[in-house]
């Protein structure tokens, strides 16, 4: 019983489990990972749901990901591509519209046309935005200190925290401090005047978060998402070849190149622990596979709630991820179309679709749909963030026809009075209707419509309430405390038992740095032995 | 893409079907195979220069005077109506952010070129004074008529502009039309701005154009006027020096008086203007760091470098903007040579007949005559060629701010 079929387990194969097991394998390690569904990739996949149609069922982009792990793990030799976005275009309701493209001239003029101050101040923002990023980011690629510890160690990481902190310019850190603390109307307020500019840069700053515009916490969302980037281009994002499913496939490559052996199929349903250490998993037909180190790439309520006893870790921590938010708000709506979505100002113009439609015109817009969100309703008007992804990838639709992925919100997990199983056409209804506001016909073009709600993504993935992040980006519950004050450097009082998953720092967004720091952290902790 | 009011007339001239892409404006870079010859119009006659993507301003009201006088680093209160001055404008650390000319055509009314946009900062800056900025960049075009018979192109066009003096201005009709014309350009010679209203562009280039037809008048692209630029020490920002409002590093960012602008800012300057007290600071601590020198290669090395590897040294043509290494010495003469500073654009002045750059050299290295070697590659390893400083502007003529008659008003 002692004999142990692997030296690490990983529970669950989306891209960060994949990332994790792929750096412990090079390293020389026996990894395997157990996947439930019968494809790698968690949320990040692709599905051909309608014949010659291919859907990002769930996760749709990617910009975050980080540099080192493309390199470290040869994703490209793999088949990594991520075809950068070419505009940005954000449709007005009076039918006007907003497109940014890579030309910075252009730009001016086209945001001058809302607006010749936002124009200008447009690069204001962005300048400094850029620094806060570049100030940030090296956290993104460092397991976070233990805030919590006395170990002299870490009482020096968080001292050289609050240095390289002090050492940026006092508007950097101002703007950074807004941003963790702060909305996002707050400060796109202070630098802009156009609806349309601060709606499309507002939404930045709500996505996959139960978080309006106005609230305190979109500043931190924002941020995020201007953290990524293509080749150096800062806050630029693209689409994977094949979707974010051709990613995970790529990683899933890149693993078993490495030596990880990869179970689909393989449903966890609990991790065995045995005098305070674990010795392997337990899987749903019964099956027991040993291991004396296990890795959790799951949320972290699956982690700490029901893959192990809670009676075997501490109230505090047990307590920690109870309070721990999901509150999972965006839903999916995906479409097979005819034809691309013409939208009447540009005529027959469809070359706007080579990146991000962002339905989400005004700040009253976002808020709006919002306030419905925060009473158990969703928006009857909701934000989409829409890609014809076909357009820069014909191979994901016939020729000539098109698949659309729109991101939705708000859709809050909890719904007063119904739920999801009834609400999930009523949805799709609500999405179509307003995409036909803006792109008259729109409806005439469907041929194909799939609805993935929070309940949905909670089911099909098993991302708790169906937060995409694995968790809410709330100030609260990053960095020092993702997920839970002292249990931030992945891994768990269970001795052997360690957690990769977006629940934990830097969290969701197809970084895969939770799994790679993670691996940092096990590979680090067996040296040690 | 957008195109200037004079577009549909310079369409047809641009033989070379090249357009670069200046502040989202479709902009020549030359009408003809080689800049060189619109670079002699300017020397020798007249050349036609369309500057109208540059950001325009009025600036007006009755506190117009006074705030932009907190905010220029030189003093447009003290410019008499019909006058105009160049002028840095600085941030509160006392780097500049840009610099352009401001012209002021009455008592509460000024008008502002520049090459970035202002709108929302001078809006910002002006707070609760009374004062109105007004974004008239798409109101006007403006082109620069430059040359030593830019004159006598205007007289021919039936507007006599003899009486108007250096970085003077004034309101004129032509071809019917009424425009503002200003002494001043980007040559460093003799020469016009003409602001005109967009609808009128067109009738006034024509006049302009027809009236330049026995004098030679030639239409130029960026590449010439760069060139008469560089020669006549005037900074271009982006290429001579950033600004410090998008700066990321200590090093982006200069002072006026590293930028040889120090003669803005008078010791005696009591007045209050943005960045004035990081300015005095600076003096007073003396942390500027570098000067900007012209720089004049050596004739007989710079051939010498390229004969010695078996080449011809390149002359026509050679303009460079990317930013080069200065050393101390030729490192392959005499090893252990140490950085010094960089030279930011570099070209062959044809009327010089020399090698000529803008660099940023120490104190110790800036006094003119001082020596430095400039880092070229020369069949694909570097070279050091010998150079020395010298006082910018490097051409100056006379006729430049020369009184052409006496005035009349």
């Amino acid at each position: 019983m002692t004999q142990t079929d692997y030296d690490v387990i990983v529970v669950g194969g989306g891209h960060n489990g994949l990332v994790h097991a792929a750096y412990l394998a090079k390293a020389g390690l026996r990894t395997v990972v157990l996947e439930r569904n019968k494809v790698v990739g968690g949320a990040a996949i692709t599905e051909e749901l309608h014949p010659g149609f291919h859907f990002t069922t769930f996760s749709y982009a990617i910009s975050l990901l980080r540099p080192d792990i493309v390199h470290d793990l040869e994703l490209v030799k793999h088949g990594m591509l991520v075809i950068p976005l070419e505009h940005h275009f954000a449709p007005m309701e009076n039918g006007d519209y907003l497109l940014l493209g890579p030309d910075g001239g252009e730009n001016y003029h086209e945001i001058a046309r809302h607006s010749a101050r936002d124009a200008e101040a447009y690069r204001d923002y962005s300048h400094l935005m850029e620094r806060v990023g570049h100030a940030v980011k090296p956290l993104l690629d460092e397991i976070p200190p233990n805030i919590v510890s006395t170990d002299p160690v870490e009482l020096a990481r968080v001292a050289r925290l609050g240095r390289h902190l002090r050492g940026l310019h006092p508007k950097v850190l101002h703007l950074l401090v807004r941003l963790l603390t702060g909305s996002a109307a707050d400060i796109l307020d202070d630098y802009f005047e156009s609806e349309i500019i601060k709606g499309l840069f507002a939404s930045s700053g709500i996505i996959g978060s139960r978080v309006g515009p106005r609230s305190q916490g979109s500043g931190l969302v924002l941020l995020y998402h201007l953290l990524g980037e293509i080749d150096g281009v800062f806050g630029e994002w693209g689409f994977h070849k094949g979707g974010n499913g051709g990613f995970t496939q790529a990683v899933g490559r890149a693993a078993q190149a490495f030596g990880v052996e990869i179970r689909l199929g393989a449903s966890v349903t609990d991790v065995i622990v045995e005098n305070g250490r674990t010795t392997g998993v337990a899987l749903e037909t019964g099956e027991e596979i040993y291991a004396s180190t296990v890795v959790s790439a799951l949320d972290p309520r699956r982690t700490f709630l029901k893959l192990v006893d809670p009676r075997q870790l501490p109230t505090n921590l047990v307590q920690s991820v109870q309070d721990y938010k999901f509150q999972g708000s965006s839903s999916k709506v995906n479409f097979a179309l005819e034809g691309p979505p013409r939208y009447p100002a540009l005529g027959n113009r469809t070359d706007v679709y080579r990146g991000f439609i962002n339905i989400g015109p005004s700040m009253d817009y976002l808020e709006r749909a919002f306030d419905e969100a925060k009473y158990g309703t969703f928006s009857k008007r909701p934000f989409i963030d829409a890609c014809v992804q076909s357009m820069l990838d014909p191979e994901m639709s016939p020729p000539g026809k098109h698949i659309m992925s729109c991101f939705v919100q708000y859709t809050p997990y909890e719904m007063k009075g119904t739920d999801w199983d009834a609400e999930r056409d009523n949805l799709g209804d609500t999405v179509q209707a307003a995409l036909e506001s803006f792109f008259p016909g729109f409806g005439d073009l469907i041929m194909f419509r799939e609805v993935v709600t929070p309940l949905d993504i909670e089911r099909r993935v098993g991302l708790s309430e169906g937060n995409i992040f694995a968790g809410e980006f709330l100030t609260p519950q990053m960095f020092f405390f993702r997920p839970a004050p002292g249990w931030n450097q992945y891994r768990t009082p269970i001795e052997g038992y360690y957690q990769c998953g977006s629940g934990t720092h830097p969290g969701g967004c197809v970084m895969g740095a939770p799994g790679k720091l993670a691996a940092q952290q096990v590979l680090g902790d067996l040296a040690a032995v | 893409m957008k195109t200037t009011p004079f577009h549909d007339r310079l369409k047809p001239l641009n033989g070379t079907h090249l357009w670069e892409h200046w502040s989202g404006y479709l902009s020549a870079v030359k009408y003809q195979h080689s800049a060189t010859f619109e670079y002699f119009a300017i020397r020798n006659s007249a050349a036609l220069f369309d500057t109208s993507p540059l950001f325009k301003y009025r600036i007006s009201g009755p506190d117009a005077a006074s705030f932009l006088g907190g905010v220029m680093t030189r003093d447009p209160e003290t410019c008499a109506v019909g006058h105009g001055l160049y002028t840095a404008w600085c941030d509160d650390d006392g780097f500049v952010r840009e610099d352009g000319v401001i012209l002021r055509t009455g008592a509460d009314e000024f008008w502002l070129a520049a090459a970035k946009p202002n709108l929302d900062y001078l809006a910002r800056a002006a707070g609760c004074r009374q004062v109105v900025v007004d974004d008239v960049s798409a109101r006007f075009g403006i082109l620069a008529l430059q040359g030593p018979l830019s004159t006598d192109v205007l007289a021919a066009a039936g507007v006599d502009v003899a009486a108007l003096p250096y970085f003077g201005v004034t309101s004129a009709a032509l071809a019917g039309r009424r425009i503002m014309i200003s002494r001043t350009g980007f040559t460093g010679d003799l020469g016009y701005e003409i602001w005109v209203e967009a609808p009128d562009a067109i009738r006034v280039f024509d006049a302009i154009v027809g009236s330049g037809v026995d004098f030679n008048l030639v239409p130029i692209g960026s590449r010439a006027l760069t060139m008469a630029r560089l020669e006549a020490g005037m900074l271009l920002i982006d290429v001579d020096f950033s600004s410090a409002r998008h700066a990321w590093t200590p090093a982006d960012r200069e002072t006026p008086d590293e930028l040889g602008l120090g003669w803005m800012v008078p010791s005696s300057e009591s007045r209050p203007f943005v960045g004035a007290a990081a300015i005095a600071r600076e003096r007073e601590l003396e942390t500027t760091r570098w000067r900007t020198v012209g720089i004049q290669a050596d004739p007989g090395a710079y051939e010498g470098m390229f004969n010695s590897r078996g080449l011809i040294a390149p002359k026509h043509g050679v303009y460079v903007d990317t930013s080069q290494s200065l050393y101390d010495r030729d490192f392959d003469a005499e090893p252990g040579g140490q950085y010094v500073g960089y030279v930011t654009s570099f070209m062959f002045s044809p009327l010089l007949k020399r090698h000529i750059g803008i660099a940023k050299v120490p104190f110790d290295r800036a006094g003119a005559g001082s020596e430095v070697y400039l880092e070229r590659s020369v069949l694909h390893r570097p070279a050091y060629v010998k150079c020395h400083v010298v006082p910018m502007p490097m051409f100056n003529p006379p006729r430049k701010t020369a009184l052409l008659a006496l005035e009349t008003s």
